[in-house]
């Protein structure tokens, strides 16, 4: 775990006269769980946002695989994506397609394979992974919160990302159902061997898959360590999210 | 400070907006891996599924025009000029602004949305951090289809209005099929038919784009969906006409000297 696939450094960014990012550093290793705790509203989702070029960031330093995201063309911008996966906190799921079109899109037009025959051996193999190859004919309608999040991720993972980023992958979701998903999260991490930020403010979760928390707060990082070192603490705020 | 006005810049920097979506549309409309399947299926949605809202409104448009303008018509003893009247007034003129006007309200709002509701559900951002283009999905395939099928559906509404024309005509008395349609089709001429055919592609072309913009551009909360398909209908409609303005002068210079 010594090589940064993600370096950020004085990172800011604003919103009108509201600055969200306050100049955050932070590195994620190749094959670690970074999970990034924070209060509502202070910057983690823009954070991560950043990090796949849905947002562009004022100022300071964003390398991911050791090249800056603002000097990337379009077709680097691409590249860039199809290694890097993002799992929507909504789960994003194509509503007017099925779960096996949902996962057979970015087959067919990122990755353009056009084998049927291969298109459904890896949308089973995904849906297998996430223990839903029976809902491969369902519509996201027909779906429980925890389906969705599953076949979100299993229509991310398709594409073998290197890099996962999750943004409160376990919001809305029942304690159960939420052990399950950071469960997952963990499982899919060890079998494709991706290195993840994981966004959340459930400690459940960050506690399963978490090898480095970082705390956000006000668009600065304020403290960092595993689960236990920030458990221990003595700053009021860190130990406030373990109360 | 600036010297322009707040609301005046908003007005500009839409229009720049605009510029800049048109701009990716054209860009994506020439790619190689074009999206056949979604167009095609665009095409039905657009097409096929306004045919009986279309047909209904120009079957009706035919007849109530023949019912009103009967009687007056008659009072000059020009009643028999009521089927070319008919004709020439629906397929220059009114069949392709109220088919446009009613495809606003149907097909722009719908388009704008979809896309609208997509954007708050961040589906558009999961296409677009998969690696894929959502522009081309989404955006190229809906305002081409909308450019499409706008001036086939006009054309089967003005159709069916002179078919309501010709009905109205036999409540009043009985009129010969032929006689009707014969008295239609010689009033009109290709130089009616083509400019009329020609601007209800860009009324299909300003549906679509104003959709897809409101939509594709609309804010995150749901409360935004609703606002992108209403101002879609609002600046669709505010389009055609000035579209049509545009057209009936460049027709008249251009076609009937």
């Amino acid at each position: 775990m010594d090589e940064a696939v993600i370096a950020i450094r004085d990172l800011k960014k604003s919103f009108g006269t509201k600055e969200v990012l306050s100049g955050i550093n932070m590195d994620l290793f190749k094959g670690e769980n970074l999970v990034v705790l924070g209060k509502s509203g202070q910057g983690k989702s823009v954070a991560i946002k950043c990090m796949v070029g849905l947002l562009t960031h004022d100022s300071g330093s964003l390398k991911i695989f050791g090249k800056e995201i603002k000097d990337r063309s379009e077709e680097e911008m691409k590249e860039l994506r199809i290694k890097t996966g993002f799992l929507f906190q909504s789960a994003a799921l194509y509503d007017s397609m099925t779960v096996e079109e949902n996962l057979e899109f970015p087959l067919t037009r990122v990755l353009k394979l056009t084998d049927r025959d291969e298109i459904r051996q890896k949308i089973e193999e995904l849906l297998e992974g996430v223990g839903l190859l029976d809902a491969i004919d369902k519509m996201p309608s027909d779906l429980s919160g925890g389906m969705r999040k599953r076949v979100g991720l299993a229509r991310t993972l398709i594409m073998k990302p290197e890099i996962m980023l999750y943004d409160e992958p376990t919001t809305g979701l029942d304690p159960i159902t939420s052990r399950e998903i950071s469960e997952l999260i963990l499982q899919m991490q060890k079998k494709y061997k991706t290195s993840s930020v994981i966004i959340t403010h459930d400690m459940e979760c960050a506690r399963i898959t978490a090898d480095r928390l970082l705390v956000m707060n006000d668009g600065v990082f304020v403290a960092e360590g595993n689960y236990e070192q920030l458990e221990n603490g003595q700053d009021e705020l860190v130990r406030s999210f373990f109360k | 400070m600036t010297i322009f006005p707040a609301a005046l810049t908003r007005q500009f920097s839409a229009a720049g907006d605009q510029m800049i979506f048109m701009r990716a549309f054209f860009r994506n409309i020439f790619r190689s891996d074009f999206e056949w399947n979604e167009l095609i299926r665009q095409c039905y949605i657009i097409g096929y599924k306004s045919l009986f809202l279309v047909g209904i409104t120009g079957f009706i448009l035919g007849f109530v025009l023949t019912l009103q303008s009967g009687p007056t018509m008659k009072a000059f003893g020009a009643e028999s000029f009521v089927p070319g009247m008919v004709a020439i007034s629906v397929v220059r003129e009114m069949g392709p602004v109220i088919i446009a006007l009613i495809c606003a309200g149907k097909i722009s709002s719908g388009i704008g949305a979809e896309l609208g509701s997509m954007k708050v559900s961040e589906q558009i951002d999961a296409m677009e951090v998969s690696g894929a283009n959502p522009v081309q999905y989404l955006v190229v395939t809906r305002i081409l289809a909308s450019t499409l099928m706008i001036p086939l559906l006009t054309l089967m509404a003005d159709a069916l209005a002179l078919a309501g024309g010709f009905m109205a005509s036999n409540i009043s008395k009985e009129t010969s099929l032929t006689i009707y349609f014969n008295k239609a089709f010689t009033s009109l001429d290709f130089v009616d038919l083509i400019p009329a055919v020609i601007k209800t592609v860009f009324f299909g072309f300003a549906i679509g784009f104003v959709g897809c913009y409101k939509g594709y551009n609309s804010d995150r909360g749901t409360e935004s969906v609703g606002l992108a398909a209403n101002s879609a209908v609002v600046s669709a409609s505010l389009w055609i006409i000035v579209l049509d303005a545009i057209a009936v002068q460049l027709t008249s210079v251009f076609a009937y000297n």
